[in-house]
């Protein structure tokens, strides 16, 4: 009984062990609440920063490796529901190491920020509870490699996230909160009749992921099921047309909601098609690629026009994923190594960045108690000036400033489509990197705009009578990590690159 | 003398006696102390629920053949047992502060379950109709309980001419059956059916199956079930709702897989079509209700559309599955909606209408945040969200409409489960969004709530480990 073979159990299930143990505390205990739930964040944390450093980088990885086990790093592979053959197989590889560390990350941080901040009408106990539940559900969708299991993780996001938005979110939350689980669950339950045509055609019957991939489904039926897991994905990731439900749920949910919904559920989609879709159904891909790219590259002028016309702080923001989850998107539809690993370089990236924006755009609601960009009314660099430096960095390193976190996934996904994979049509791709490049272009734009009207200028009357605190310990403590984490990335690449690379050839070997 | 074994009906022999026992108790007992009839049932069901469960792995045949003790019929009959248990626990005081007729509702609701347990094993077509109409007849009874309530007496009327034109269908279609096959016993029916496809062979089938479409109430032939469990008393309502309409199952399972299935090329499209039809009425009308029980109705008619599809699937080659998935949805539906009931009735005391808000700030305000959490694990499971044990039931069924190739059925059932999520969580959302200010803590009967906390468990430890109960189904199976 190694490590090893704890490790990832550990990782996931420790939060749902801590969501036990919370329900039983009595509901008058609230610091002992919120302290369980940091201890029960936290302790995964050691773990995954034990599994990274027990990782092995030049290892192989999951594709391509159909019935080597030991390909990937840290796995169980257990029975679990005999009758159905699903098991509980679980593993790392380059793809999900980073992924599940961020996960790990974002889910301490927020407990962390829960210490100090808990949203109406309170409630710790059910509060943290549906944190840990939360927790488990999301980094366990990273480790599963069992299509069962995978979509039992993806689906217990859903009840969490939904009383989280539905109780503790801002005035439209009732509506926001049905509309996110009604929409996920939508593509979701498509995506799951999506695995099971794959469990019946693949010889043997199986869920195993490693296993499918060398199943060599015929294309027709590559195609049709392609199109059951586009839906489940996209709508997660989610991919214009399947935005609306994205921009109520993140700016109706409380910060720390807002954050892990940016920050980690959104890479649940992109990532579903770099582990299943892709490898899985490469015929598929090939043909589905260009509207993919087409579509992500829609998704980047749009929402950076939409984010043009927004007053209010956190809609902006949400709006802002729409495009930055664009050109993880467009990554992917190139089909290369420089694409796929731009694409997870820009998921963590988009989730240390953005999970930061929700932390500010949450504490800025808590001093001000508004977020709108106008009735705040610009002068916080005077007002609250290390709040609005933090604002001023963490927005530069979202319209993509060099050095920062996040240039590396947007330079190199337009890199990358400029020159995809063979049969992919050039002409294409070179319109989509042009596009593109527009969306960079009004992306900083935006986020110049935003901070000039929020940062800039003299206080409004209203504000200047008002005591405003800034920057307290908990947001510090909080905060720390990603702000280290958006100029470690920015200048050293190489910390995901050097740990995704040798997975991602592996993958586009399949393709 | 016919041969009987007498063992294995021993369960049915301890059933009657303790109808019997009660019958004259009631007689005996002062008013004041009428609900130790309930007490009574209680003990006989859970004395015959532990004789059933010595026969488990057991296969024996009485009466020439007619009434067998086999897998599937210990399986349902030791289910039926477990809910008879639970709809006394949950009538126990709702009948004794309404100051109902105890003795006589008691006499009633043992004497459908006993029709229940003959129902399991009777493997003829007479057997299976005099069971099934021992289920039915002391139902619109019960429907009538609450006599002073002129929906009450709408509810047993209505329930009793639905019921008896259905029954008269689905006479006439046994009448033909024995006609043309010349027996009664469900083999010989499947051997006779099996060497010729007369036209009024097929008509006779697509009788009984109108019938039986009744009973589970399929649309179209539903139109009774809202108004019904709506008039009735709450624990009559869960009790047909749960039993009665898994009655009408096993008995639609045993028909339709044993005795018609020779004729499946010719009944099986017909499913295929009444289970969309029902899933999809029943969900798109319970989007419009307010009213808690009507609400649950709807769902039961859409339920039963999930639980009707299997029977579109048998004679494409993946009979076991369907068969499998069936009786796995109908005992995972029992639970869930039974736990669903439960809370309703906890509630009742207060707020008898049980309309949507009144469950307002359930949670929220702490009105009863345990029986809140506990219904919303009801609701959610019945919306089919893993990992709850719901999910697991219309996971197996969507596997099975697969494996069989009607992935479209499958993608209708889906996209009919996403839609039912809407009127499901419309109670959650009251529960736990909505804040009443001052509200009052509300007590629940300990049974009820006992009721309530045994089912949520179940459903939440099925979800995290659905080999605890998919193992049953799977010894169920005909041979």
């Amino acid at each position: 009984m190694s490590f090893d073979d704890w490790a990832i159990t550990l990782a996931v299930f420790l939060p749902a062990l801590g969501a036990l143990v919370v329900a039983l505390v009595p509901g008058d205990r609230d610091r002992l609440t919120r302290g369980l739930g940091i201890l029960f964040t936290g302790l995964p944390l050691a773990v995954g920063v034990a599994i990274l450093f027990g990782f092995d980088a030049g290892a192989p990885g999951a594709f391509g490796a159909a019935g080597a086990g030991n390909a990937l790093q840290f796995s169980v592979n257990l029975p679990w529901i005999s009758v159905i053959d699903a098991s509980y197989f679980v593993g790392i590889d380059g793809v999900s190491l980073p992924l599940l560390e961020l996960t790990l990350l974002l889910g301490f941080l927020c407990m962390i920020y829960t210490w100090r901040y808990l949203p109406e009408p309170g409630r710790p106990k059910a509060f943290v509870a549906l944190l840990l539940l939360l927790q488990t559900g999301m980094a366990g969708t990273f480790v599963a490699f069992d299509l069962v299991l995978f979509f039992v993780f993806w689906e217990l996001v859903l009840v969490p996230m939904y009383f989280l938005i539905g109780l503790w979110g801002g005035p439209n939350r009732e509506y926001a909160a049905i509309k996110f689980f009604l929409y996920t669950l939508f593509g979701s339950v498509f995506m799951l009749l999506g695995f099971l045509a794959m469990y019946f055609r693949a010889e043997p019957h199986t869920f195993d992921m490693l296993a499918l991939q060398g199943a060599g489904f015929d294309r027709t039926f590559q195609l049709v099921v392609f199109a059951g897991l586009f839906l489940g994905f996209a709508i997660k990731v989610p991919m214009w047309p399947f935005h609306t439900w994205l921009p109520d749920a993140h700016t109706e949910a409380p910060t720390v909601g807002s954050v892990i919904l940016a920050g980690v559920l959104l890479k649940m989609g992109t990532y579903g098609f770099v582990r299943i879709a892709l490898p899985i159904l490469p015929d598929a891909a090939r043909v589905w690629a260009p509207w993919i790219g087409v579509l992500a590259v829609i998704a980047i002028v749009y929402a950076a026009l939409a984010c043009l016309a927004q007053r209010d702080l956190k809609r902006l923001i949400a709006f802002s994923s729409v495009g930055h989850m664009g050109f993880v998107m467009l990554g992917i539809a190139t089909l290369t190594d420089v694409g796929i690993n731009a694409a997870i370089y820009g998921m963590v990236a988009h989730g240390v960045i953005t999970g930061m924006l929700f932390f500010l755009a949450g504490s800025v609601h808590e001093r001000y108690h508004t977020r709108e960009i106008a009735d705040i009314g610009g002068g916080m660099l005077q007002k609250v000036p290390f709040l609005a430096s933090i604002l001023a960095f963490t927005a530069i390193a979202s319209l993509g400033l060099p050095g920062l976190a996040g240039f590396w996934g947007e330079v190199m996904a337009l890199l990358s489509s400029y020159n995809p994979a063979q049969g992919l049509s050039l002409g294409l791709y070179r319109t989509l990197m042009v596009f593109g490049g527009i969306g960079t272009i009004l992306t900083a734009g935006y986020f110049l705009w935003m901070l000039q009207r929020v940062n800039l200028g003299t206080v409004p009357e209203r504000w200047q009578t008002k005591e405003l605190a800034d920057v307290n310990a908990v947001e510090y403590v909080s905060w720390a990590p990603l702000i280290v984490g958006i100029l470690l990335l920015g200048v050293a690449p190489v910390l995901i690159f050097g740990i995704t690379n040798d997975a991602v050839a592996a993958l586009t070997g399949l393709l | 003398m016919p041969d009987v074994d007498y063992r294995a009906i021993l369960p049915e022999l301890i059933l009657g006696a303790t109808i019997l026992v009660v019958l004259l108790s009631d007689l005996g007992l002062r008013p004041g102390r009428k609900w130790i009839a309930g007490v009574l049932s209680f003990l006989g069901c859970a004395v015959a629920l532990g004789a059933e469960l010595t026969l488990i792995g057991e296969t024996r045949s009485s009466f020439g053949g007619t009434y067998v003790s086999d897998g599937f019929a210990v399986l349902f009959k030791s289910f039926f047992l477990v809910v008879a248990l639970a709809v006394v626990l949950l009538s126990l005081r709702y009948f004794r502060d309404g100051r109902f007729y105890q003795g006589e509702y008691y006499f009633l609701l043992l004497s459908s379950f006993l029709g229940m347990l003959t129902i399991s094993s009777s493997r003829d077509l007479l057997m299976l109709f005099i069971s099934l109409e021992l289920v039915t007849a002391p139902g619109w009874l019960m429907a009538g309980f609450r006599k002073r309530d002129p929906r009450s007496n709408e509810a047993s009327l209505k329930f009793f001419l639905i019921g008896i034109l259905s029954t008269a269908v689905m006479l006439y279609g046994m009448s033909l059956v024995y006609g043309v096959t010349g027996s009664l016993a469900l083999t010989d029916v499947a051997r006779e059916l099996g060497t010729q496809a007369e036209p009024v062979a097929i008509a006779a089938v697509l009788f009984v199956v109108a019938g039986f479409a009744f009973k589970v109430s399929s649309v179209p032939f539903h139109f009774w079930a809202p108004d019904t469990y709506e008039g009735s008393p709450i624990p009559v309502a869960a009790f047909l709702s749960v039993a009665s309409k898994a009655a009408g199952f096993a008995g639609l399972l045993q028909l339709m897989f044993l005795g018609f299935r020779p004729l499946a090329e010719f009944w099986s499209p017909v499913f295929a079509v009444l289970s969309v039809l029902t899933m999809t009425v029943g969900n798109l009308v319970a989007l419009q209700q307010r009213q808690v029980v009507r609400l649950l109705a709807y769902s039961s008619i859409a339920q039963a559309g999930y639980m009707l599809l299997p029977f579109a699937l048998v004679g494409l080659g993946e009979d076991p599955l369907a068969f499998e998935s069936a009786v796995l949805y109908i005992l995972i539906y029992a639970v869930m909606n039974l736990g669903a009931f439960a809370v309703v009735v906890a509630l009742a005391r207060e707020a008898p209408g049980a309309l949507l808000a009144d469950f307002a700030g359930l949670w929220r305000s702490r009105r009863a945040p345990g029986l809140a959490v506990a219904m919303a694990v009801f609701l959610l499971s019945l919306a089919g969200i893993p990992p709850l044990a719901g999910f697991w039931a219309k996971f197996r069924i969507f596997q099975a409409a697969i494996a069989a190739g009607q992935a479209w059925l499958a993608v209708v059932m889906v996209i009919n489960s996403v839609v039912s999520l809407y009127y499901y969580v419309a109670i959650v959302r009251e529960m736990f969004f909505v804040d009443v200010p001052g509200a009052r803590r509300l007590r629940a009967p300990a049974g009820v709530a006992g009721v309530a906390a045994l089912s949520a468990a179940a459903v939440v430890a099925v979800g995290f480990f659905p080999d605890l109960f998919a193992r049953f189904p799977a010894g169920a199976i005909f041979p």
